[in-house]
């Protein structure tokens, strides 16, 4: 490049990445005085104008399927904008024998746009699984010490929930809960007899107001994003709190490419493409939080070499990239007769599951460690592309006999998706591939993957426990796995389920991790990581609420050490 | 409510969040209401220009047309497949994926070619007994499990059959006929009604 544009002004700190992890730093951070620059690789979102709340199917040509029926292999057409698991010109690559599948959002707020909105807290145990049964690391620090972050976090962005005292699934602070629906109080009845526990859902869904936003008014479309801002997105909770501060500068289709590093030692701003223009550019800054999720983030700082890091930026360990997970999933699906005496009414509800099953043999022997929760599905959907299928290939056939028996079976499927705890492995990392860039230049991130036999007998179990509820229910279970093949016992391939953590982790030992308790690195004082990165394990709880506790935690300290001038 | 509030104004209040003492927080159901109305009359359906097919030849998409309402015809709930605009549908996404280029273009052609061979004549000239063995022969896969030859056409239909389904289902006729209700704004969910036989 010619010339490199550098900003005349030097920011307190530069953020890169916008979705939850990056939001929360940048509320607090404003808030606690800092001015704040904050680089996004995608476009600004316009809920009003992107978001497809309320549309019909029929109101888009192509049915929600989108152009040449492509969409239906991501999430379809309603998604919130801007995330897939391929993106044209920013490639990544898999290993020989290694299957992951990245899921990146470009966008402001990122995936807090469209994701499922499950907010569960890691239990107490979580924090020191690694001691209690000998598999991988605990963490530095406890769940007292994260439980008043949680306590915020939920305070402000608004969860629903009840208080149950299920070990395994910590209570917060809660919104009401929404009525269950049909087919939950059929799965909870079956759960009472099999002794598995059931209980309402945990999601960042207003069921009432707070903080002047507007209640859920129970279109069950969150993951389209969602015009009124009644559940949480980074960019309807976390930026617009930011942006009043006057403290903060967004700059959209700024793909960071490097942060530099100073004769001290130190970060002094990050480098980035700025898309529109296709040059490059500096932000200056003096410290610097990386957000940008975990395996994006761990590319960041393996591409920020220089003559103090040569094996990349905080990777004295050489961790960074290491220690990946992602969520077991496995799903199931069965038919339950019983539901077709349902009179026709409204099922939508929250976008999600208003009961859920919380890991529940906690107290016994199983022959794999740790656990997974069960999220629950089925029902009155909105008919979409892709629902008939099965109707379609049980039924074959055509004319007035396919119609009859698509009416009656409309509602009567219920559907599971077991979400369980990865154990860290050696054969699991993500590494610069050295022969690849990206349509800036920028290397590009190689995927190891494995899943291991702790994994696998995990999903075996889901399967068994899938098929057990919908046989109390009276109902035929659908699901057909296998134990052998690229998906045993349904078990998907890594970076599906898109909870990918762990990438930069935090530790007490800077020899084996590369971040300390407060999500600041051990190498470099003046830089954070506030995403999936820094996450020690991988339970089974979605991470988002523990990404933002933590996100809060780590901006208090940033704040505090910026006042102590130890930045 | 008052219309006074316009789109912009909600919009502009609901970017700044939390900004206190805004019309949203003394209104907020109404202000949700009044969003949808306004989403729903700017997201309306365009009016609907006749159709010219982009990718099959009048007669394959005379063909693809008849198909499509034999496998959803209209009956005494709701009118058929054509109606519900299965064959734009079909035609719109084979314009833009060779997948069903292959598929449903390809396997017309092989009806064609089957119903040459049997009957002398394209699918859509045959006799209407003529037209429904044929159907018959490809609607289910064991016929093709019998008789190999089939398998091609067993291929063909079940995807035709797929694509149909979710044209008509995903049609306002379609979504009607099976009493999805929903899709709107509730101040309360209203959670499971009572099962028929406990009422």
């Amino acid at each position: 490049m010619a010339q490199v544009a550098r900003s005349p002004k030097t920011y307190d700190v530069c953020i890169i990445g916008s979705g939850a992890g990056g939001g929360m730093a940048a509320k607090i951070l404003t808030e606690g005085g800092l001015s704040v620059a904050m680089l996004e690789a995608g476009p600004d979102v316009h809920p009003d104008r992107d978001f497809k709340m309320l549309m019909w199917p029929y109101e888009l040509p192509h049915r929600g399927a989108g152009v040449g029926g492509h969409a239906s292999e991501n999430f379809g057409e309603f998604l919130a904008p801007n995330g897939a698991w391929n993106i044209s010109g920013e490639p990544y690559t898999s290993a020989p024998g290694a299957n992951f599948q990245w899921f990146r959002s470009r966008i402001v707020g990122g995936r807090t746009n469209h994701w499922g909105r499950i907010a569960l807290r890691f239990s107490p145990i979580d924090f020191q699984s690694g001691s209690r049964d000998g598999l991988g690391d605990d963490w530095p620090i406890s769940y007292e010490d994260l439980s008043p972050y949680y306590d915020k976090v939920e305070g402000y962005i608004g969860v629903f929930g009840t208080k149950e005292n299920v070990s395994s699934a910590p209570d917060g602070v809660f919104l009401p809960p929404p009525k269950p629906r049909c087919t939950e109080l059929m799965i909870k009845k079956a759960c009472d007899k099999l002794d598995i526990i059931c209980i309402p859902s945990r999601l960042a869904v207003l069921t009432r107001s707070i903080n002047g936003r507007l209640p859920c008014h129970y279109c069950g479309q969150c993951g389209r994003g969602c015009i009124t801002g009644s559940n949480f997105s980074s960019s309807q909770v976390l930026i617009p709190p930011a942006m009043e501060t006057g403290r903060l500068t967004l700059v959209t289709g700024a793909m960071a490419r490097e942060i530099t590093v100073g004769p001290d030692g130190k970060a002094t701003g990050v480098s980035y493409i700025d898309k529109a223009t296709l040059t490059e550019r500096r932000i200056s800054a003096r410290a610097v939080v990386v957000a940008a999720s975990a395996c994006e983030s761990a590319r960041l700082l393996l591409n920020s070499k220089s003559a103090t890091f040569p094996n990349g930026l905080a990777n004295s360990s050489g961790t960074v990239g290491k220690y990946l997970t992602d969520s077991v999933g496995s799903d199931g699906w069965g038919i339950v007769p019983a539901l077709e005496r349902m009179p026709p009414h409204n099922h939508d509800g929250t976008g999600g599951m208003h009961m859920y099953i919380p890991w529940w043999k906690f107290d016994r022997q199983n022959d794999f460690p740790r656990g997974y929760h069960i999220e629950i599905g089925g029902g009155r959907d909105m008919p979409g592309v892709g629902m008939f299928r099965h109707l379609c290939h049980r039924e074959e056939g055509y004319g007035a006999a396919l119609k009859a028996k698509a009416r009656k079976s409309y509602g009567t499927t219920v559907g599971f998706s077991g979400r369980g705890e990865m154990i860290p492995n050696p054969d699991t990392y993500c590494e610069i591939d050295p022969d690849v860039v990206d349509q800036w230049g920028i290397p590009v991130l190689r995927f190891h993957f494995r899943w291991s036999e702790y994994e696998l007998r995990q999903a075996r179990d889901m399967q068994e426990t899938f098929r057990s509820i919908i046989e109390t229910m009276g109902g035929e279970y659908q699901t057909k796995t296998r134990i052998d093949g690229p998906y045993p016992f349904g078990i998907l391939e890594g970076g599906k389920i898109i909870h990918e953590v762990g990438t930069a982790r935090m530790g007490a030992d800077p020899k084996t991790s590369v971040l300390n308790s407060y999500c600041q690195a051990h190498d470099i004082k003046n830089v954070f990581v506030t995403d999936g990165a820094p996450l020690v394990t991988n339970p089974d709880k979605n991470p988002t609420l523990t990404i933002m506790a933590l996100s809060w935690r780590a901006s208090e300290h940033l704040l505090d050490e910026a006042k102590k001038g130890n930045l | 409510m008052s219309t006074e509030i316009s789109r912009r104004d909600i919009l502009k209040n609901l970017a700044i969040g939390a900004a206190g003492g805004s019309v949203l927080q003394v209104i907020p159901a109404e202000a949700a209401e009044y969003i949808h109305q306004l989403v729903r009359t700017e997201k309306g359906t365009a009016p609907a220009a006749k159709y010219a097919p982009k990718y099959f030849s009048a007669h394959q998409y005379a063909t693809l047309t008849f198909l499509c309402d034999a496998i959803i015809p209209k009956d005494e709930h709701s009118g058929g497949a054509v109606e519900g605009g299965a064959p734009e549908f079909i035609d719109l996404l084979s314009s833009e994926n060779e997948k069903f280029q292959l598929g449903i273009g390809g396997g017309i052609f092989w009806l064609d070619g089957y119903c040459g061979d049997r009957y002398g004549n394209v699918f859509l000239q045959c006799t209407p007994q003529q037209k429904s063995e044929a159907m018959d022969s490809i609607a289910y896969r064991a016929n093709a499990v019998k008789d190999p030859a089939l398998s091609q056409g067993v291929a063909f239909f079940a995807l035709l059959r797929n694509m149909t389904c979710d044209a008509f289902y995903t049609s306002k006729i379609g979504i009607a006929d099976l009493q999805y209700i929903g899709n709107t704004s509730l101040r309360e969910f209203p959670g499971c009604p009572p099962l028929p036989q406990e009422t």
